[in-house]
């Protein structure tokens, strides 16, 4: 057992030298925003990239980043040619590498949804609009997701300060970042925040595994449907990988239909996309100041 | 009492500590802190050593990244500490080594993106400046007399190589393999943004509550540091500096037009870029030091003076775990196990681990700051007590600790402290990073928004800081007359 392990230490460290002299020059790479826990994200993209590279005929590869921000660089850089991108990363990235298009979106993700939830010990009530909740809200404390989330931050913090008229800072008594929606959802959980904003999408798909103490935190409210998460390539990949490649890789995304594959997503197919789509999303980054 | 300088000042940054306090956000808000606080002991109890096919790559990458870092860190430091008397050079050792290196990786991952020397510059770069410094200290206090018995007309190379070097070169090599070292830890938290070193699947386990991944990964990371004697020869360095390269792993080739890109548009404060001229480049200046430089100085300044005088609380209070005077040997064995352990984890780690487990507010902050720095001075204390001879009949227990030995390490210890201090606020204004309200965080915050052009504003105002500090500590310390030493 154990010379099994220390066999798989000596050669993946073996494997990590080589790798330095193979550099291939004709790879696909693709990267995602880090919106939830890692081995999931792993898990959910090494399947994607298999799927590609089966369905393009070239070698296909993900790459894991460590935040929203790093996906969009990678994405401008042209380290990666194709990015799973939230509502505003997408933006921000189509906005630095001209040319570049949303091609596909999750079913879902024309009409997404942020969830607030709250901690039980709270004692508030769920309730049909955000003005409602004004009392049982103010001096709470909350966690955003990521900094650079539509779900987890872009959204509900446009939606308090529409509201409230208000920064978040000053309505709630502590506001964070968690990182990302899994985290968010255990941190209120667990009470370390009274308050969350998170992706609809990771709450459903989390309830129905049984993974959510429903005694210990509740949604208070539902934002309305704004668009969200789309695959984006750059402009240039029919120079690089041949033409029509970008066609091939549309027709591939919105062919995916391995079920498992779409349930790690959590979503039921893709369809097309367009820039034009996430217009919405734009005004709203540069209505509360997150866009210039 | 009050008569003694040493105790006015130590007085004095006490009430200034004690007065942060009051306006310092200091909580803990998790529901179960001990709770989870047990399940990481348990974790670390029950390490898990084969949860990532990964671990041994990043391990290796780690010590890769160090080995590369140092190398080139030391050899560039060692060219500028020669010109080390003249003050241009001197103001840019200051100044690139007042950049941390996390934010010197979060600038070249702009451009370089995910390719090695990303991850060597952030630690080359500021370890040169340090390096620097250091060597041209070395320099100084050397013997001048072999280079006086020199005949006439001895090249200046020759006189360096043969007079100066040798009488140095025993305190060069301490210090050198005491960076890589350092080295080491900088290169493990590079993982926390992205590299692919140890802090990558830190940050994975923990955020995801894999505590007994996360203990194997920080178990073999002590082992990496404590068994370096070792494993680091004299006879072996030159093929651990030749073969580390190669276990860099690959990452991306570089696009030099994305270098161009960020230094002739990213950084550019945008009304500038867009052609709103002073004005509009006053106004944006006014905006970002409002809202986010002037909060993020405060944070930085009220957390760096707590966690000062908590690292001298706890330095105090950990050296007599390894001094001979105290204690047998089991207890001091003990006590150096635990330094060691306090004093190899990097704060970043320290300060990580301590907010998932007791949420968001300065105290994991506080409370990570004074472990680690206070392990390094309470360990260097603890040491220095060890050559002091006591008289046969000298009282014992806490006696002895009050009146025989504090008094006798105070000035080293105040120096050590003061030394520290500019580092302990390059810390806290990384730690910004993890949700603490210091200048990282609003750093973090430009980045995450693609707005290059303040985040290198905040990191400059940052930079500014610690030459500040810098020079501050240096006056006082030379206005107490302490002698300094050269620590990580």
């Amino acid at each position: 057992m154990v010379i099994k392990h220390l066999r798989k230490w000596l050669v993946s460290g073996l494997l990590s030298f080589s790798a330095v002299t193979a550099v291939q020059a004709q790879t696909f790479v693709f990267t995602a925003i880090p919106d939830e826990d890692e081995t999931k994200l792993v898990e959910r993209f090494r399947g994607v990239a298999d799927y590609l590279s089966e369905q393009l005929d070239v070698d296909v590869r993900y790459i894991p980043v460590k935040s929203y921000a790093a996906a969009v660089s990678a994405f401008r850089n042209n380290q990666v040619q194709l990015a799973w991108f939230g509502g505003l990363s997408g933006v921000q990235a189509r906005r630095l590498v001209p040319g570049s298009e949303a091609i596909a979106q999750g079913v879902e993700d024309e009409a997404f949804v942020t969830y607030f939830i709250a901690n039980t010990s709270t004692e508030i009530e769920p309730a049909g609009s955000l003005a409602d909740l004004e009392d049982n809200l103010r001096g709470k404390t909350f966690t955003f997701g990521s900094k650079g989330s539509t779900s987890g931050r872009l959204m509900p913090e446009f939606h308090l300060r529409d509201t409230f008229g208000e920064a978040p800072e000053s309505v709630f008594s502590r506001v964070g970042f968690s990182g990302n929606h899994t985290r968010t959802l255990r941190l209120v959980e667990a009470g370390t925040y009274e308050v969350g904003a998170l992706n609809f999408q990771v709450w459903e798909k989390e309830l129905a595994d049984g993974n959510i103490d429903t005694d210990a935190v509740q949604v208070i409210w539902k934002t309305p449907a704004y668009p969200d998460y789309q695959w984006t390539i750059r402009g240039d990949v029919n120079e690089r990988f041949g033409e029509g490649f970008k066609d091939k890789v549309t027709k591939a995304l919105l062919e995916l239909d391995d079920p498992a594959l779409l349930e790690s997503f959590p979503r039921s197919g893709f369809i097309p996309a367009s820039n034009d789509d996430y217009e919405p999303i734009r005004k709203t980054a540069e209505n509360i100041g997150i866009l210039d | 009492m009050f008569s003694y300088p040493t105790v006015r000042a130590s007085f004095i940054f006490l009430a200034i500590a004690l007065g942060g306090l009051l306006v310092a956000d200091i909580a803990i808000t998790t529901a179960n802190p001990w709770q989870d606080l047990g399940r990481f002991f348990l974790g670390v109890a029950t390490p898990n050593f084969f949860s990532t096919e990964g671990l041994m790559t990043a391990l290796l990458r780690t010590v890769a990244f160090a080995f590369v870092g140092v190398t080139i860190g030391s050899l560039a430091g060692f060219l500028l500490a020669l010109g080390y008397r003249f003050l241009p050079v001197r103001i840019f050792c200051a100044f690139i080594r007042s950049i941390h290196e996390l934010f010197w990786a979060l600038i070249f991952l702009q451009f370089f993106g995910f390719h090695p020397l990303t991850g060597v510059l952030a630690i080359a770069i500021p370890y040169s400046g340090i390096f620097a410094k250091v060597y041209s200290e070395i320099f100084e206090e050397s013997d001048p007399e072999p280079g006086r018995l020199l005949p006439p007309g001895t090249g200046s190379v020759s006189a360096f190589l043969y007079a100066r070097i040798p009488d140095c070169w025993e305190q060069i090599r301490t210090y050198t393999s005491y960076r890589l070292e350092c080295g080491l830890r900088s290169s493990a938290i590079l993982g926390f943004v992205g590299l692919p070193t140890l802090g990558f699947y830190l940050e994975s386990s923990f955020s995801q509550g894999m505590y007994s991944d996360a203990g194997a990964m920080l178990i073999l990371f002590y082992i990496l540091i404590a068994t370096l004697p070792l494993w680091v020869r004299p006879k072996l360095l030159p093929f651990y500096i030749l073969a580390a390269p190669f276990f860099l792993g690959d990452g991306f080739p570089i696009v030099w037009g994305n270098v161009e890109r960020f230094f002739t548009e990213d950084i550019i404060p945008a009304p500038l870029r867009d052609g709103e001229g002073l004005a509009g480049l006053s106004a944006w200046f006014g905006d970002v030091m409002v809202t986010e430089a002037l909060p993020g100085i405060w944070n930085t300044i009220v957390l760096t003076q707590i966690a000062l005088v908590a690292t001298g609380i706890i330095s105090l209070l950990a050296f007599p775990l390894i001094s001979n005077h105290f204690g047998g040997p089991v207890r001091r064995t003990s006590g150096h196990v635990l330094l060691v352990i306090a004093r190899s984890t990097p704060e970043y780690i320290l300060a990580y681990i301590l907010l998932q487990l007791w949420g968001p507010s300065m105290l994991p902050a506080v409370v990570a700051l004074a472990l680690h720095n206070g392990g390094i001075i309470g360990h260097l204390i603890g040491r220095q007590t060890n050559t002091i001879q006591l008289r046969p009949d000298s009282p014992t227990g806490f006696t002895r600790y009050s009146w025989e030995l504090v008094p006798r390490v105070y000035r080293s210890f105040l120096a050590f402290l003061f030394y520290r201090w500019e580092i302990i606020m390059r810390e806290t204004a990384i730690l910004g990073i993890l949700g603490i309200y210091t200048l990282g965080f609003y750093v973090d915050s430009a980045i995450q928004n693609i707005r290059f052009d303040r985040a290198m504003v905040l990191i400059l105002i940052t930079a500014l800081l610690n030459i500040g500090v810098d020079a501050l500590g240096r006056y006082i310390r030379r206005k107490l007359a302490l002698q300094t030493m050269q620590t990580c």
